[in-house]
């Protein structure tokens, strides 16, 4: 068999790669790694090569296409726009099919695709444990501690919800009639470890009168298993979402997390969409509904400054990828300076990422702690007492990155701040 | 082809880890911005002046070729290994060593990303000014061995104007200094000149002392639309006749503007043929009178539209004019041939118009662009690589294309350099004893011809 049968479908976007080397300049895997097979141009041209046959899904291979954080900062930049991420998770997708999953992918596939096991975390991290890690660079003594499918060894893990967001509350919590109808799309990461920033968006979205609508059960948005090529998971999970978003008339799928929401206006259309075309259209549909939560609350026209006068706290922002490469970097700043009490202090780079890359700091952990820690420093360099973000992935790493500098910044969710108040009263 | 024997040598000089072999690797660093591919026997990442002095005395005993590579961002090849061999990363060598606030140089390694030494003089009040369009990604070693240019050089002048000094391993992998910290200095011959836009061919530039002006207190941006190529060209000639040099003067034509608009809808007036965008620094006070200056000169000249930035914002939103352009272009063809041709700036308008009955003899679409101030421009030439006989046609028309610069006392290369993508075509521009004063420059210097091979010069058959 020709080792690219997935890689044709992307050999138009491949042909578009000029080579310029534009990427180089905005890589934070080439930033970590300093050699061209980590920059998206280098990936690109093995692709082109795998593609013409004359290199292997082989170790090498491997290496390189696992060093990307899929943080789309080169498709940003990229003079032909160039969706390099796509591409890398196709070329993940032909090396599993050639050399199958890696034990903590397939591992991870199981995990995602299996609410229970998710939620008896620790037991199913003790039944997986053994069956890691295949030996990748970098990976010394990894452990799967935390079935979470973003989470290795080393990393400081966000303690478990004792109640799971999702069974918190009834499916629909009615709002005012004519205001919008509003499907929660809630994520692994806000379930099980942030339940607050779930609270927080029902607050937030309860006070403007909408409807809130949290299909119980929705399935994590496959994003972990896109990152490791295991894309017939994603589409398992893909259409067991679609029936439950399809389910209620809404305008509206709202997510607080930048990477489900970026999973679903993004790579279900543009990965599983051209895959699977029997879904194509229905992936569009939920797409062109998808929006963040902070986006969705500054065009409802939410205004903070209602919730009264707030301590005076001195915050700072960071952007994360999935939110930024869809535009959305405004919105989340200008609802944090209208909160009172909020002093926004900027620092340098909040647009870089924050180095977790979905599964990429579980193979490189070292090196996602490298590109972690400019971020950490810039940002206790702005003086600010607490970091706000969009996506409780890069809270996570970020927490996990200010610990490790002796920082004790706190970390928390934009829709955080902005319900302070809110919640206090709740 | 290099022996097992050589690569063992080659990892006991720069450490395992600073050598790759895998086919992967050597795929990763056979292509550069031409899109063309080679493969290298091995890509070597040395960590300091005195391995790489050492790579290259192995070079010469055991005879195979070092090719030096900095972003790898070249437009005419000069960093692929054409005929194998060991590519030289020099990216590891990526420190700032000095920041003179003195004596206004800064000293640097070769590997040090452009834009990041920019931002760091300019914390310290100081300039770089060379901006090749690379700026972002490309190598100061990449720059000075290509001579890079850039839209600010109007003004300013090329790279090779701010470099001082430099530290060289010379192809037999002695390591020597050329020029120095003064900026007079007259003992021997000029190197440091010899070296810039040498192409990797005469050395492994290590070290580079650099000139810094005085950062400029402000800059001001206008974005001015002609109804034709005459009165935008007029304008440049005008603007400088009288004694104003902008720090740039891009120029856009029509065919770039229909693209640029068809795509991205910037509303530029349909009567538009020809933009200019024109930047001017320094003092406050005395931008705003150039400004005003520039706009009172120009207006006779068939303006249509002259719009003038009020802040950074809005500077910002007229240079996007200009940045759409090379993403524009593919919507013509996929494919296309960047070259940048010079000739004198009030000879624009001639070779322009020379250009479109090119572009109508070989029916290939061909858009232009550039830094009018110093009569740089870059002529796009749009091909699609998949419908044949249209590759040969390109071909024929860029070879006319530089005869007409070259027949207006130009020049087919002002930024590119030579490489391998222009080299045949230097026999238009160099005489044989032209050529042989150069080669007799290389054999001297690289009597086992190790140093980029077949670069610059054709390799006689």
């Amino acid at each position: 068999m020709n080792n690219s049968e997935a890689l044709k479908r992307v050999e138009q976007e491949l042909k578009k790669c000029v080579k310029c080397g534009a990427c180089r300049a905005n890589c934070p895997a080439f930033a970590a790694f300093g050699k061209e097979p980590a920059v998206a141009r280098g990936k690109i041209a093995l692709a082109q090569h795998l593609l013409k046959g004359d290199i292997e899904l082989d170790d090498a291979t491997y290496a390189a296409m696992s060093k990307c954080l899929l943080c789309g900062s080169c498709v940003e930049k990229c003079p032909n726009n160039v969706p390099t991420d796509e591409i890398v998770m196709v070329a993940r997708e032909a090396l599993a099919r050639r050399r199958g999953l890696t034990t903590f992918h397939a591992a991870v596939g199981q995990v995602i695709k299996n609410r229970s096991l998710m939620k008896f975390g620790a037991a199913a991290g003790r039944i997986l444990g053994p069956l890691f890690f295949r030996k990748v660079p970098e990976t010394s003594g990894l452990r799967l501690r935390f079935p979470l499918p973003f989470i290795g060894g080393k990393r400081h893990i966000p303690p478990l919800a004792k109640k799971p967001f999702l069974e918190r509350h009834p499916e629909v919590i009615p709002g005012e009639p004519g205001k919008p109808r509003i499907v929660f799309f809630v994520g692994c990461m806000t379930n099980f470890c942030y339940p607050q920033i779930g609270e927080a968006a029902l607050a937030l979205f309860g006070h403007l009168g909408c409807t809130v609508i949290i299909p119980k059960k929705q399935q994590c948005c496959g994003l972990p298993g896109m990152s490791g090529g295991d894309l017939d998971t994603v589409r398992e999970l893909a259409e067991k979402n679609l029936v439950e978003l399809e389910r209620y008339e809404a305008d509206y799928i709202m997510s607080a997390c930048a990477t489900c929401s970026g999973a679903l206006h993004k790579f279900y259309p543009n990965l599983i969409g051209k895959r699977h075309p029997e879904l194509a259209a229905r992936l569009k549909a939920i797409a062109e509904k998808t929006v963040d939560a902070a986006e969705l609350l500054h065009k409802l026209g939410l205004n903070p400054a209602e919730s009264g006068a707030g301590r005076e706290v001195k915050i700072t922002y960071h952007d994360p990828c999935h939110l930024r490469t869809r535009g959305i970097t405004k919105q989340p700043r200008e609802l944090l300076l209208s909160t009172p009490g909020v002093e926004l202090a900027e620092m340098e780079g909040a647009d870089r990422c924050c180095g977790l890359g979905g599964t990429f700091n579980v193979y490189h952990y070292e090196s996602s702690m490298q590109i972690n820690a400019a971020k950490s420093a810039a940002i206790i360099r702005t003086g600010a007492e607490a970091l706000a973000t969009g996506c409780p992935g890069c809270m996570m790493q970020l927490a996990d990155g200010l610990k490790q500098h002796g920082s004790s910044v706190k970390v928390i969710h934009t829709l955080e701040v902005l319900a302070r108040k809110l919640l206090q009263r709740h | 082809m290099l022996s097992a024997t050589s690569i063992e040598k080659l990892k006991k000089i720069v450490g395992a880890d600073n050598v790759a072999t895998d086919r992967q690797d050597l795929i990763c660093y056979g292509y550069d911005a031409t899109q063309m591919e080679f493969l290298p026997d091995a890509v070597v990442h040395p960590g300091s002046t005195a391995e790489i002095a050492a790579v290259l005395q192995l070079a010469n005993q055991e005879k195979f070729p070092v090719i030096p590579r900095g972003a790898g961002s070249g437009f005419t090849g000069g960093a692929l290994p054409s005929g194998g061999g060991v590519v030289l990363v020099v990216t590891r060598l990526n420190r700032i060593l000095r920041i003179d606030t003195e004596n206004l140089i800064a000293e640097v390694e070769p590997g040090v990303v452009t834009e990041q030494f920019q931002l760091e003089v300019e914390k310290l009040g100081l300039f770089y000014p060379p901006d090749p369009a690379s700026l972002k990604f490309s190598t100061l070693g990449g720059n000075v061995a290509e001579n890079a240019g850039g839209p600010r050089c109007v003004k300013y002048g090329v790279t090779r104007d701010f470099v001082m000094g430099l530290e060289v391993v010379l192809p037999t992998g002695e390591v020597i200094r050329t020029g120095g910290e003064t900026y007079k200095g007259v003992v021997g011959y000029d190197m440091t000149r010899l070296l810039c836009g040498s192409e990797g061919t005469l050395g492994v530039i290590t070290k580079i002392i650099f000139k810094l002006l005085p950062l400029p207190e402000a800059k001001k941006t206008m974005l001015t639309i002609f109804d034709s190529i005459d009165g935008a060209a007029k304008a440049v000639s005008t603007i400088i006749g009288n004694k104003i040099i902008p720090t740039t003067l891009e120029f856009m034509d029509y065919a770039t503007l229909q693209c640029v608009n068809k795509r991205f809808n910037l509303g530029i007036p349909a009567n538009g043929r020809a933009v200019l965008l024109i930047e001017v620094d320094g003092d406050r006070d005395l931008i705003e009178k150039q400004a005003a200056t520039i706009q009172e000169l120009i207006s006779p000249l068939g303006l249509v539209e002259c719009k003038i930035a009020q802040d950074a914002a809005e500077s910002e939103a007229l240079w996007k004019v200009r940045r759409l352009v090379s993403p524009s272009l593919r919507d013509v063809n996929p494919d296309k041939y960047n070259e940048d041709i010079v000739v004198p700036r009030s000879r624009v308008p001639d070779v322009i118009r020379v250009i479109e009955k090119i572009q109508q003899k070989y029916d290939i679409p061909i858009v232009n662009f550039g830094h009018a101030g110093d009569g740089n421009i870059h002529v796009n030439v749009m091909i699609d690589k998949e419908i044949p006989g249209m590759e040969e046609k390109a071909h024929q028309a860029i070879a006319e294309v530089f005869q007409a610069a070259l027949d207006l006392n130009g020049t087919m290369s002002g930024e590119h350099g030579v490489g391998l993508a222009k080299q045949p075509y230097i026999h238009l521009e160099l005489k044989p004893a032209q050529v042989a004063a150069m080669q007799a420059i290389k054999k001297a210097l690289d009597p086992n011809n190790i140093l980029n091979p077949g670069k610059m010069f054709p390799v006689k058959t």
